[in-house]
């Protein structure tokens, strides 16, 4: 019984991008030419935010378009101390976590009542409400946002000002982040989520309150991307009300829905397509968005597994 | 002597206009199968859905084990020990038949927020769903996807993940729905094995199977109790030929 259940198969789509990410660094060490280092630090960071979304958005069935927030709240509780000069980064990632967490406790509590096309508005209708707060303190610079002068430090051990001690602290962040993910989706915690998800009112019937699952499931989430926030604010060494627009938001949907809603590393497929796509074709033509829209489509008509689908019909994944 | 199980008093449920459930009170024994009849709109799966607590009533008040649970949301009274099946088959499509039962059971060991130890390899968890399985003639299908199910297969794991839930009291709304009679016969044949050991609320229109089962049977008619008693009884009863039959007939027709 247990050898249908861990059937293992090796991940190739997954180890070679691995393996790649880990290696990068060294081809830039020898080119100089640390473009894509920041090209793939971006990416993986987005991927962190991406995993995030799909707990709540992929395993649990619950659309949000808000999620930007969580960007903009871990930005800003790395942003907000450097202001005051405090850089260390436990504090910081503590806050942003907390701050997160708290964040959805509250929103969670009062959007997880409605259900559709309503929860998808009120999710968004919170994050601009957390927009305009930000826009509105003039102390941390407002519409124009706020320079980190120094990013995040850990005690005597190391410091993120260097790209590649970053890099490599976001490669693991990844790695752990997909890891945690994996776990709680494995758990009895997560066949709850997988329950409710594929049909609520018997999970109600045979005994789960599973508006509580739901909100713990969105609080976990928004503490992940709270966390993907405090490391793009030291990725970016800026950050501006932005970051929580609803189209960032919206980006975060398209990475999820590309790479493949519910899958494990669709995220990562999601967010690498994203960015190296808007790299690509920004460089193309000012109209790349319409082939962004164009490829969505395409995706969700007739690849409906997203990426992640597609690498494991080739048996690339899984 | 027996005890009362279910016991309800005076219920009263109108949708718009329509009255639903009429002034209906009624009592389940433990122990007993009891069977509820009625023309289509009598509102049967009204009164389900409101002793399972998807719906709460106008009026009136739903006592189980001596407890109130008139207005009690579905997943507590699940806990206290109500579990209901189905008519239309309501199941966790996209995951495995095993995981579906699984999640029955671990609903009430009370041990769900775990977020760290993988489900799957929880031997108790596995071998009382494998157990849950077994009893409604599932075996060898644990790993099959539910949507991968015969209709009649499907109606077995719904009283399956009824049976998970380790219930003092089975709500059965149909659960021959849409069966041939091969398939019929099987469930039948688990509901017989099943009543010597629960107390059962049967919902069913074949009438074959009413009279096979039941200890004691409510007729309903406009969301109104219009007889119960013995099979015997109920059989004979004029006031049930006239609401159910029409005037000629005879209820083995």
């Amino acid at each position: 019984m247990r050898n249908l259940l861990t059937r293992k198969s090796f991940n190739f789509a997954f180890i070679i991008s691995v393996g790649l990410l880990a290696l990068l660094p060294l081809y830039v060490e020898m080119t100089g030419d640390d473009f894509y280092l920041d090209l793939a630090n971006r990416l993986m960071i987005l991927a962190i935010a991406a995993v995030s979304l799909n707990l709540i958005l992929g395993h649990g069935g619950m659309i949000s378009f808000g999620h930007a927030a969580y960007l903009g709240i871990g930005a800003y509780s790395v942003g907000i101390p450097a202001y005051y000069e405090i850089y260390d980064g436990l504090f910081q990632i503590i806050t942003a976590v907390f701050v997160s967490g708290v964040f959805a406790l509250l929103t969670g509590a009062v959007s997880l009542r409605t259900k559709g096309v309503y929860f998808i508005m009120i999710t968004m209708a919170f994050t601009q409400m957390a927009f305009f707060g930000i826009v509105s303190i003039e102390e941390y610079g407002g519409d124009d946002g706020l320079v980190i002068d120094t990013r995040s430090t850990f005690g005597n051990f190391f410091d993120l000002e260097d790209t590649v001690t970053l890099y490599y602290f976001v490669f693991v962040s990844l790695l752990i982040s997909l890891f945690i993910v994996k776990r709680i989706m494995e758990s009895r915690f997560g066949m709850v989520i997988s329950g409710s998800k594929s049909n609520e009112r018997r999970m109600q019937s045979i005994g789960y309150n599973t508006y509580r699952y739901k909100l713990v499931c969105y609080v976990l989430s928004g503490c992940l991307c709270g966390y993907a926030g405090a490391l793009l604010g030291n990725f970016t060494n800026f950050i501006s009300p932005e970051m929580m627009d609803w189209t960032a938001s919206g980006e975060l949907i398209f990475m999820v829905l590309l790479g493949g809603s519910g899958a494990l590393l669709g995220p990562l497929w999601g967010a690498a397509s994203f960015v190296l796509l808007e790299e690509w074709l920004s460089s193309i033509t000012t109209y790349w968005h319409f082939f962004f829209g164009a490829l969505l489509i395409l995706v969700v008509l007739f690849a409906r597994g997203g990426i992640d689908g597609l690498l494991s019909k080739i048996g690339l994944s899984k | 002597m027996r005890q009362t199980i279910l016991s309800i008093s005076n219920l009263s449920k109108t949708f718009g206009g329509v009255v639903a459930t009429d002034d209906l009170s009624l009592d389940v024994e433990q122990g007993e199968l009891h069977a509820i009849i009625g023309p289509n709109g009598a509102g049967k799966t009204t009164l389900i859905a409101q002793l399972s607590g998807e719906i709460f009533p106008d009026n009136g008040r739903i006592l189980f084990q001596n407890k109130n649970i008139t207005m009690l949301p579905p997943f507590k009274r699940s806990h206290l020990g109500i579990a209901r099946s189905f008519q239309i088959t309501s199941l966790m499509q996209g995951m495995d038949v095993i995981d579906n039962v699984a999640l029955a059971t671990q609903a009430n060991d009370g041990h769900a927020y775990k977020f760290w130890k993988p489900a799957r390899d929880d031997r108790d968890l596995r071998q009382s769903a494998i157990d849950a399985l077994k009893e409604v003639g599932l075996e060898g299908r644990e790993f099959e996807k539910v949507q991968n199910l015969s209709h009649g297969e499907h109606r077995q794991l719904e009283i399956a993940m009824a049976l998970a839930t380790q219930p003092h009291l089975l709500l059965l709304d149909e659960p021959m729905a849409g069966m041939g009679t091969e398939e019929g016969d099987k469930i039948l044949k688990i509901l017989q094995k099943l009543k010597k050991r629960k107390t059962i609320l049967l919902i069913e229109h074949d009438m074959d199977v009413v009279f096979a089962l039941a200890d004691r049977i409510t007729v309903l008619v406009y969301g109104r109790a219009i007889a119960s008693g013995s099979p015997q009884s109920i059989k004979t009863d004029e006031r049930v030929r006239e609401a159910y039959l029409g005037t000629e007939g005879d209820l083995n027709c």
